[in-house]
């Protein structure tokens, strides 16, 4: 009985219709947006090196490019890894803020004390990752197991970080730390800028965790269907609360560059990265909605911004019109996605009906 | 005879992706005809309506005639204008509304009005409920009226709507025998005025007590209209369930040793009291009617939907599956009866869906999923399950609903449960690969699984249920022997 319906089964799928489709799957798989995404790079480096020779390719834009892009690259991946279930963490900037003020606070008092530098540092940058958990694991809270919707959770955590770093600071900018603290941002080792080192490390565990374990396996399901993986015997609360838990470890990693490089720390630092940290992710291929995206796409995407917002000020294009160009490039790059994406559904719906 | 008709649907048929749920229906409403339409869960009685209300469009070679009018296409409004109102079981009112806005939405809507004008609102409703002979004040917010009165209100809505049609969908499972008898004269005040009414309902008494004739629908087919006298309680049982189709009937078996045990688990609202035993080995079917908390029952035994009091004892253990990792914790898996919601992550590929389950078989100490382990893992089952096409990277969207059935199963039995639950193992899918599903169930069963089917499909639950549990309104209302049962002895105790 078994056997003859197996051989009903295959009789159905013809092997020819069998190649077309496995040939479909492959080109799929060649077509990554990725690929596209590095070109662009390529590209855009190109086009600024040509417009620009002597400044954009110099030493010195170079490498205060590398200085610059590792913070926004941190918080674009801890943005990222929220968008991939559906959310949107819009508190990462004042997360960072909040954990480097309270970091520095300890710093300060500890260096007026005259504790050892070493001593003091290594309690500051402490200090600074446990607040940054912290401010993670509220967010969690209220998203995974109150179940508030992430904008309207972390708008509402995103404007208590600010407050309680305003009490702190009244509006002012925390500086005093032992020299020593500026080695995050500021030096390179055998060449290689420190903040960068920071960035390749925090990609390299971003990488492994979104997209080699387990944990991240659940977080692409739970982004593309909650319900149908919590049918799945998952506990999509307790993958959220962790993740969120992630993203706000990361967002302290971005507080103590920022603090290290600008040797003070200030509420406002890193603001305009927020909104950049949403397009760098979705630039990058991921989906707004959730479930799909990657590391590198989103790390080449902070990559172009970067080029494109270096060219331009090398230009010496205003500020503001920069800020024109880089909404403008976001809305085209997403009209061809959203086009993209309604041409794959009219195919699909098109294509006619196979029954097994 | 065709000029008496109002509504004449001609060769109706339509297509989801996957499967055939209407095949060449025809229906007839006359003028001031109370008209039942009936047929089991999942006959295409809701698909039907929604294409006569706009929702659904149907596939080509339809012929829809309403009110002399040949429609090529029905949009929502098209429908509405030719007078056709559909009141759904919710009856899609405005709870935070008055009577008369609720009543009168519609107009107003209709006339593009940016202006509320409260005495035209409050004529119009006033109106419309004289038509009804109804006293309901009008200025009442509408949650604060009983069920019934919402649903004259509906009523009340659509002849403000000049509706010549109405459709009621289970008009009558929410409201008291009272309020029934009440209802029903109202309708035939309506038939009186010459509106013809469109009847959905599972009571057969109610049917019997109010419709001219009834049309017959089962398993997405037409079956045939009939008239009053032409039928009776046996004989439009024995329609709607049919005999055509036919699965193998596999041998039933009487097993001794108990497994799985569910006392009085109630569930506030869902279900009440529930007691059975599971033994090894066994399949044992659940059936009801929609909405006599089969599917309740099962997620609380999952732990989706915990139940208020009550007792799980699996091999003699008592259990505490208060959330859904619990339970596939202690060997107990739930297979969904919404496989393109809840069963399958459907932008996912088959080897990401399969896995979720097992994501802990294939990771190593550190929590990285081993490539070689998932591919053994997902190519086994693919091979186990003859999934088709064979293609581990395939989007589960993309394959059949029998195929994608298989994916669900295949992820679950990747967890080697002791008790499988299988909510509508064949909801949707063709006939072939149905029976190859009953197979696969029942060889899991002699291997030892203990395997819980629920379905409102009375010949599946007849093929391959060892005993057979009827629910009825939340309760169990028999335990039966699967040996020589039939599908009417079923249905006596379902309805």
């Amino acid at each position: 009985m078994n056997k003859d319906i197996q051989k009903k089964t295959k009789q159905t799928e013809t092997p020819q219709e069998e190649n077309r489709m496995r040939r479909l799957v492959k080109k799929v798989h060649l077509e990554t947006k990725e690929l596209v995404l590095l070109q662009i790079l390529i590209g855009v480096f190109l086009l600024m090196s040509i417009l620009s020779p002597g400044r954009f390719l110099s030493v010195y834009n170079l490498q205060s490019m590398a200085y610059q892009f590792p913070e926004f690259g941190i918080f674009a991946l801890a943005m990222m890894v929220i968008v991939v279930t559906g959310g949107i963490n819009l508190s990462i900037t004042y997360s960072a803020t909040l954990s480097s003020i309270l970091g520095a606070v300890v710093l300060v008092s500890l260096n007026n004390l005259g504790v050892p530098p070493l001593v003091t540092i290594v309690i500051g940058v402490l200090v600074i990752i446990i607040i940054s958990i912290a401010c993670g694991a509220l967010n969690g809270l209220i998203v995974a197991y109150i179940g508030i919707t992430p904008m309207l959770a972390t708008l509402g955590t995103m404007t208590l970080f600010e407050g309680i770093a305003l009490n702190i600071t009244k509006g002012g900018a925390i500086s005093g730390f032992p020299d020593m603290f500026q080695w995050f941002g500021n030096s390179a080792i055998l060449g290689i800028p420190v903040p960068l080192l920071i960035f390749v490390l925090v990609i390299i565990a971003t990488y492994f965790i979104l997209q080699r374990s387990s944990f991240g396996a659940k977080v692409y399901m739970i982004g593309c269907n909650p319900t149908a993986t919590r049918f799945s015997g998952v506990n999509v609360r307790k993958v959220l609360f962790l993740l969120y838990i992630y993203s706000g470890i990361l967002t302290g990693f971005a507080g103590i560059i920022m603090a290290s490089r600008y040797n003070s720390a200030k509420e406002s630092y890193g603001y305009t990265y927020l909104l950049q940290s949403v397009a760098a992710a979705v630039l990058g291929g991921t989906d707004i909605s959730g479930g799909f995206g990657k590391v590198f796409g989103t790390v080449v995407s902070v990559l172009i911004l970067q080029v494109i917002s270096s060219g331009l000020n090398i230009f010496g294009v205003n500020r503001f019109i920069t800020d024109v160009i880089m909404g403008m490039i976001l809305i085209v790059v997403l009209t061809i996605n959203f086009v993209n994406n309604r041409m794959e559904e009219k195919a699909l719906l098109s294509k006619k009906v196979v029954t097994a | 005879m065709a000029q008496n008709m109002f509504l004449r649907m001609h060769n109706v048929s339509k297509t989801f992706p996957g499967v055939k749920a209407l095949k060449n229906i025809d229906l007839e409403v006359e003028y001031g005809e109370i008209h039942a339409l009936i047929g089991e869960n999942g006959a295409g009685k809701s698909t039907l309506i929604k294409i006569l209300s706009g929702v659904y469009q149907p596939d080509e070679g339809a012929e829809i005639i309403i009110d002399g009018v040949v429609q090529k296409t029905i949009t929502p409004l098209d429908s509405l204008k030719r007078g056709i109102a559909v009141i759904y079981q919710d009856f899609s009112l405005f709870p935070n509304l008055s009577v008369a806005e609720n009543i009168a939405m519609v107009s107003r809507v209709e006339k593009r009005k940016k202006i509320v004008n409260w005495r035209e609102t409050n004529q119009i409703a006033r109106s419309a409920l004289d038509k009804l002979g109804l006293r309901i004040p009008l200025s009442k917010t509408l949650s604060e009226l009983s069920v019934a009165k919402q649903q004259l209100v509906a009523i009340a809505r659509a002849l403000v709507n000049d509706a010549k049609l109405i459709v009621m969908d289970e008009p009558t499972s929410a409201l008291s025998r009272g309020e029934v008898e009440s209802l029903f004269s109202i309708i035939r005040n309506l038939k009186e005025q010459g509106i013809s009414i469109l009847f959905i309902s599972h009571k057969l008494d109610e049917l019997f007590a109010i419709s001219d004739r009834f049309s017959i629908l089962r398993d997405g087919k037409y079956v045939g209209t009939f008239g009053e006298d032409e039928l009776d309680d046996d004989r439009l049982i024995s329609l709607m369930v049919g005999r055509k189709i036919e699965y193998k009937i596999f041998e039933k078996r009487t097993l001794v040793d108990p497994i799985f045990e569910v006392r009085n688990l109630s569930k506030a609202g869902n279900f009440k009291d529930i007691s059975f035993t599971l033994h090894r080995g066994e399949i044992l079917g659940i059936t009801g009617l929609v909405g006599a908390g089969r599917s309740e029952l099962a997620q609380a035994i999952f732990g989706l939907n915990p139940s208020d009091s009550g007792e799980l004892i699996l091999e003699g253990k008592r259990l505490q599956v208060n959330a859904p990792e619990q339970a596939v914790q202690h060997g107990i898996s739930y297979i969904p009866e919404n496989r393109l919601t809840e069963g399958l992550i459907l932008k996912k590929t088959m080897s990401d869906n399969i896995c979720l389950t097992v994501l802990k078989q294939i990771s190593s100490r550190h929590g990285l999923i081993e490539k070689a382990a998932q591919n053994k893992l997902v190519e086994k089952w693919i091979e186990e399950m003859h999934i088709r096409p064979n293609i581990p990277n395939m989007i589960t969207s993309k394959l059949s609903g029998g195929n994608q059935q298989r994916v669900v199963l295949s992820k679950w039995l990747a967890t080697d449960p002791k008790v499988l639950i299988v909510d509508e193992p064949t909801n949707g899918i063709d006939i072939g690969a149905k029976a190859d599903i009953h197979q696969l169930l029942r060889d899991l069963s002699e291997q030892g699984m203990s395997i819980i089917v629920i379905s409102s499909e009375l010949p599946e639950i007849l093929a391959i249920g060892d005993r057979v549990l009827v629910m009825r309104r939340g309760k169990i209302a028999a335990t039966l022997d699967g040996k020589n049962l039939t599908q009417e002895e079923i249905m006596k105790e379902a309805l």
